[in-house]
Parts: structure tokens; C-alpha cells; sequence
């Protein structure tokens, strides 16, 4: 276990190096540099501002520095907003993307798992059918279309909850439905085919056999075995959240990170850009590395190999 | 017991012509298409494919109108039969628009499975072929690059590159091969210790024909599968990208931008919103379908 943490560090760390090197190369490969505009600065300006953002030092000295600011958290200035570092402005928005994250994995978690359910228990029969072609829409339907829709039925039409802001309990309920919509899909699936997998072995059998109910056996014996596959999915399920919630925070106009990711782009604002794209990575890499852990000490039959599946 | 001479007697001969009692075998791929034909879900993404595509290709010449032009008394119409889809803001015709979408998105479509079938499928098979250290050197670049969220990078890329459509190809190219590497990698890995590619490798083949001639052709099933899955999931990194921004440039429209213009004008002119939207979900959903009942007629462990 301990070989297999540390292996895991190392290639994490690996990993995070690769991403702050390729990010700070791609931020080099800009034609023109960050402050190239329409209109032409004089030539004074210019030249203070590149003083100012150290831009105008070698370039592995640029890259050392990154690299060294990178390492101890701090994500760098502003350039469109002065006085406004990359830190504060997660600081100040993640915890609302975060909220509501976390408010779209509860609502997938809680549909998800009993569609798969009950998907898996009917396999073959209508509730299956129905259950698979939803997910599948819910697969096929882009975040930004689901938002939508649910805008135009909800607010506009029927006027029952709020159609943007973020301000009180019933303006989350349209966003974090509509950021949910394809984790609640993916877990449902993953669900069904594991409980299928599993209500086929053997220790099922013994269970029937000992006359234990339907309700005990799934919940008591099928479940824990069905939903480690889901476990497996948490990774890509965090990364799903968190590149829908660009889409979903803009067009609710919610003041969290993804909106201010995107706004950013708008702007060219390309230190906001690089220092929330290595913020989300990091975040990523680590909640990706936190999960296969998390994998490892449910499932004992998974051996500890670094990582290779042969 | 002991077998002594007197236990063994001749039977006779069958009467009967021994092609009678055999069945007529049906090939893998006979196999597969039955199965297909019966999955009607599977069945209606595939005709809905074929159909979008020929409106793609054939459609625009007959709309009568162009994508580009701008009539701005005829802004904003409702459907109606001299614009079936309406109009947007600056009179242009959606249904046109729309069409031209989905030349693009599925021209995405064509260079994701484009690079998918080559890249994936020529990485994936190598590393698988070649085994120990080459095979462990080339997965550990796969294994680094899927540890990066990739969406997050093709952004990056966008944004260094600049908008438009060749320089999505080129972000989706970047990126687009892991999955395909992985999939052929294992297949490869599970077919190439059997008896055939030994024969073949005792009759002199060359290592890269071994690979073109029958490793690659014997995992069809799974690279198809795989492709087909890796369509929509293009289209809808395009219509993501569109929708921040990044997609194609004006007067060109995808999907993405079609819809994220409608998006703005939902309370007033909401049907701007619909068609698009529809073109979108009802493709993905087709190749979805397609996808899923591929794998259930291709998969060998589904045979009964």
C-alpha cells in the first residue's frame, strides 16, 4: 500500500509539473503577448506594464518564477483587473461552484443509483427501456440545451423558480438540475450493468436460497459489490461538474468560478485563464488520486499494481 | 475397462448426405447486422444519420437561401413557409444556417473518427504489439496525458490559437486518440498470443503487416464501437466551445453557435433556440443509439 501511495504521488506530481509547463508554454505561444490590443499603447506604457509582469525577463527565468509561484499556490495577477490577484478571485467564487457541485453530484448520486436499480432488476422489460432511454437522452442532451429548456418551462412559462441569480435555496434548483442531467445518466448506467454483473453470482444465489427479500438482498448484498464501478466514475464525474458549470454558470448568470473562466476568455484575460485552468487540474489530479485510493480500500480484490492494467 | 478388439464394431455408414444435417453458418458480420436490424432504436439513429448527412451535403443548394446574407426587414420571423425554421436577428434564414451546422459538426464528426482510426488505432496497436518497454514507455504518455483534464486544455489551445475551424480540428486531434490507444492496446494484448499470429509470424510476415493484416482487423468490433461513440462526443465538444466562444467565426455557424445565439434571445424568440437545439440532441442521440447497439451486436460475449 505504502509503494503504491508513493508511486501514485510521484506520478501525480509528474502530472501537475506537465500541466503547469505546458500551460506556461502555451500562455508564451500567444502571438503578441497579453497586452497586444486593437488600439496601439505608446510605447512607454508598453514597456512599464511588461516591466511591471516581468515580462520582458529571459524566459526560463519567467518559467522559474512560474514554476516557483506555481509550487507555493500563488496563481499571479490579474492582467484586465488591476489589484485583483488570480487567488482572490477563487477564493471569492469557487465556494459558490463548489456549492453548487456539490448540490448536482447529490441530485445524481440520489436518481442515479436507484434508476440503475431498478434498471437492473427489470432487465429486459419496460422499466429497463425506460430507464436506458433516458439516460441516453440525458447522455445526447448538452448541459447548455437541458439549461435552457428547463429556463424556458420553468421560469418563463409556469414562473415557478427563478431564471438566474444566485440568491436563496430556489435558484439552485434549475442550475444544479441541469448540471446533473449527464452524471445522473452515467451513474445510472454504470449501476444497472453492475448490479447486473452481480445479481448473477453465486452469493446472490445463496441468498435467495436462504429466503432473504428482494428489498435485503439488493440493498444488503448487491449493492456494495454493484456500485464500485460508480466509485471508479467519481473522477470523471468531479471533471464533468466542473466543465459543465462554465456553460451553466454563464447562463445563469451565477458569480462562480466557471463563469468567471469564461468571462475571462472572453477578455483574453490570460493569466485568469492559465491560473484557473492549473487550479482546476490540480484540483482534478488530486480528487482523481483521492478516488482510486478511496477504490483500492473498498475493493480488496483490486491488486496493487502502479497503475498498469495487464 | 480395458479396450480389447472385440469392443469396437463398425456402424453404418449414414445414407443421408452429410450437408443436410448441418446448419448453414452465418458469419460474424451476418451475425452482427441481424442483431442490429432487430434493435430498432439502434436501427432509427442510423437511418437519421444517413438522412442528416444527405441533407448536410444536398441541403443547402436547395434552401434557396445563403448562410451569410443578412436581410435585416426579415429579422427575427417566426417559422412559416417562406422560412420553415424562421429567421434569427439579422434575418438570415435558420434553416439554412442550421444545414450549414451540420456540415460542420459533422465534418468534426468525420476528423474526430478520422483521427481516432489512425492515430488511436496505429498508437494503441503498436504499443500493444511491441509489448515490454516500448509498450510501457508509450501507455505511461497515455496514462500522463488522461491524468490532465483534457476539455480544459483544448480551451487553452483555443484560446492561444484563435478561433475557427481547422485549428478545432487541430485541438481535437491533440487529444482525440487516448481512448482508441487504450482499447486497441488491450485488444492486441488479448488476441496476439493466439495460434494464427504465430502462424503468420512462421511464414516470414513482417511485424507490420502481422499488425495491418490481422491484429487490426481482428478488433473491428471494439475500434468501430469506439469511433461511433467518439462522434458525439466530438460534436459536443464543439458546440461547447462554440457556446464560450471559441467555436467557428462569423458568418459561419455551428450548432454550438446557433445555439448559444439563441440562448440570448430565449425569452422573445425562443423557437431560435429549438431547432438547433433539436439538430444537436436528436444527432447525438442517433449516434448514441448507434453506439450502444453496436456494442450489443459486436460484442462477442453478448453472442448467445
Amino acid at each position: 500500500m505504502i509503494h503504491y501511495l508513493i508511486n501514485r504521488l510521484a506520478s501525480m506530481l509528474l502530472v501537475l509539473f506537465v500541466i503547469v509547463t505546458a500551460t506556461f508554454l502555451l500562455m508564451h505561444a500567444i502571438p503578441g503577448g497579453p497586452f497586444t490590443t486593437e488600439k496601439n499603447l505608446p510605447e512607454a506604457i508598453q514597456k512599464n506594464m511588461e516591466e511591471r509582469y516581468h515580462l520582458n525577463d529571459p524566459l526560463w527565468k519567467q518559467y522559474a518564477d512560474y514554476l516557483a509561484h506555481a509550487a507555493t499556490g500563488d496563481l499571479g495577477p490579474s492582467f484586465k483587473y488591476e489589484n485583483r490577484s488570480v487567488n482572490d478571485l477563487i477564493r471569492e467564487s469557487f465556494p459558490v461552484s463548489a456549492e453548487l457541485g456539490a448540490i448536482a453530484i447529490f441530485w445524481a448520486v440520489c436518481l442515479g443509483i436507484p434508476a440503475g436499480i431498478i434498471a437492473a432488476v427489470y432487465h429486459n422489460r419496460w422499466p429497463d427501456y425506460i430507464a436506458m432511454f433516458l439516460t441516453t437522452i440525458g447522455i445526447s442532451v448538452p448541459g447548455f440545451i437541458l439549461a435552457a429548456l428547463l429556463i424556458f418551462v420553468f421560469a418563463l412559462q409556469l414562473d415557478w423558480l427563478p431564471a438566474a441569480l444566485w440568491e436563496g435555496p430556489s435558484s439552485t434548483v434549475l442550475p444544479a438540475l441541469a448540471l446533473t442531467g449527464l452524471p445522473t445518466a452515467f451513474i445510472a448506467r454504470l449501476t444497472r450493468s453492475g448490479m447486473m454483473e452481480v445479481l448473477n453470482q453465486d452469493y446472490i444465489r445463496t441468498a435467495r436460497a436462504k429466503g432473504l427479500s428482494q428489498y435485503t438482498i439488493l440493498t444488503r448484498h448487491a449493492l456494495k459489490n454493484a456500485l464500485i464501478p460508480v466509485v471508479t466514475y467519481l473522477g470523471p464525474l468531479i471533471a464533468g461538474i466542473l466543465t459543465g458549470s462554465f456553460v451553466i454558470e454563464t447562463i445563469f448568470a451565477i458569480p462562480g468560478l466557471g463563469r468567471h473562466f469564461v468571462t475571462s476568455i472572453y477578455n483574453r484575460d490570460y493569466t485568469v485563464i492559465l491560473g484557473i485552468t492549473i487550479f482546476y487540474s490540480a484540483l482534478l489530479v488530486t480528487l482523481n488520486l483521492l478516488v482510486d485510493i478511496a477504490y483500492v480500500l473498498l475493493d480488496p480484490r483490486i491488486k496493487l499494481s502502479e497503475g498498469k492494467d495487464d | 475397462m480395458k479396450p480389447t478388439p472385440t469392443a469396437f464394431h463398425s456402424t453404418p455408414f449414414p445414407q443421408e448426405p452429410l450437408s443436410t444435417s448441418l446448419a448453414t453458418g452465418t458469419s460474424y458480420w451476418q451475425d452482427a447486422w441481424r442483431r442490429l436490424r432487430n434493435n430498432k432504436l439502434a436501427l432509427a439513429g442510423l437511418i437519421f444519420i444517413l438522412l442528416i448527412t444527405l441533407a448536410a451535403i444536398a441541403g443547402p443548394y436547395f434552401s434557396g437561401y445563403s448562410y451569410a446574407d443578412q436581410d435585416l426587414p426579415e429579422a427575427n420571423q417566426p417559422p412559416s413557409s417562406v422560412h420553415w425554421f424562421g429567421t434569427d436577428n439579422l434575418g438570415r434564414d435558420l434553416l439554412t444556417r442550421v444545414l450549414y451546422g451540420a456540415r460542420i459538426s459533422l465534418s468534426i464528426g468525420v476528423a474526430a473518427s478520422f483521427i481516432n482510426l489512425t492515430v488511436g488505432v496505429l498508437y494503441g496497436g503498436i504499443a500493444g504489439y511491441a509489448g515490454g518497454r516500448i509498450d510501457n514507455i508509450m501507455m505511461r504518455i497515455v496514462d500522463i496525458l488522461y491524468g490532465i483534464p483534457l476539455l480544459l486544455y483544448i480551451i487553452l489551445l483555443m484560446v492561444v490559437l484563435g478561433p475557427g475551424l481547422l485549428n478545432i480540428f487541430l485541438a481535437l486531434g491533440l487529444v482525440y486518440w487516448l481512448g482508441m490507444a487504450r482499447i486497441v492496446r488491450g485488444q492486441i494484448l488479448a488476441i496476439k498470443k493466439q495460434e494464427y499470429v504465430l502462424a503468420a509470424r512462421l511464414t516470414g510476415a513482417s511485424p507490420a503487416r502481422i499488425l495491418m493484416r490481422h491484429l487490426i482487423p481482428n478488433s473491428i468490433g471494439p475500434i468501430l464501437i469506439t469511433t461511433t461513440l467518439a462522434i458525439p462526443e466530438a460534436i459536443f465538444t464543439e458546440a461547447f466551445l462554440s457556446f464560450i466562444g471559441l467555436g467557428v467565426s462569423a458568418p459561419m455557424a455551428s450548432w454550438g453557435v446557433l445555439a448559444s445565439e439563441g440562448v440570448v434571445s430565449l425569452r422573445s424568440y425562443p423557437f431560435q433556440l429549438l431547432y438547433p437545439a433539436l439538430a444537436i440532441s436528436i444527432t447525438m442521440l442517433s449516434f448514441n443509439f448507434l453506439g450502444d447497439g453496436l456494442r450489443d451486436s459486436l460484442d462477442p460475449r453478448m453472442r448467445k
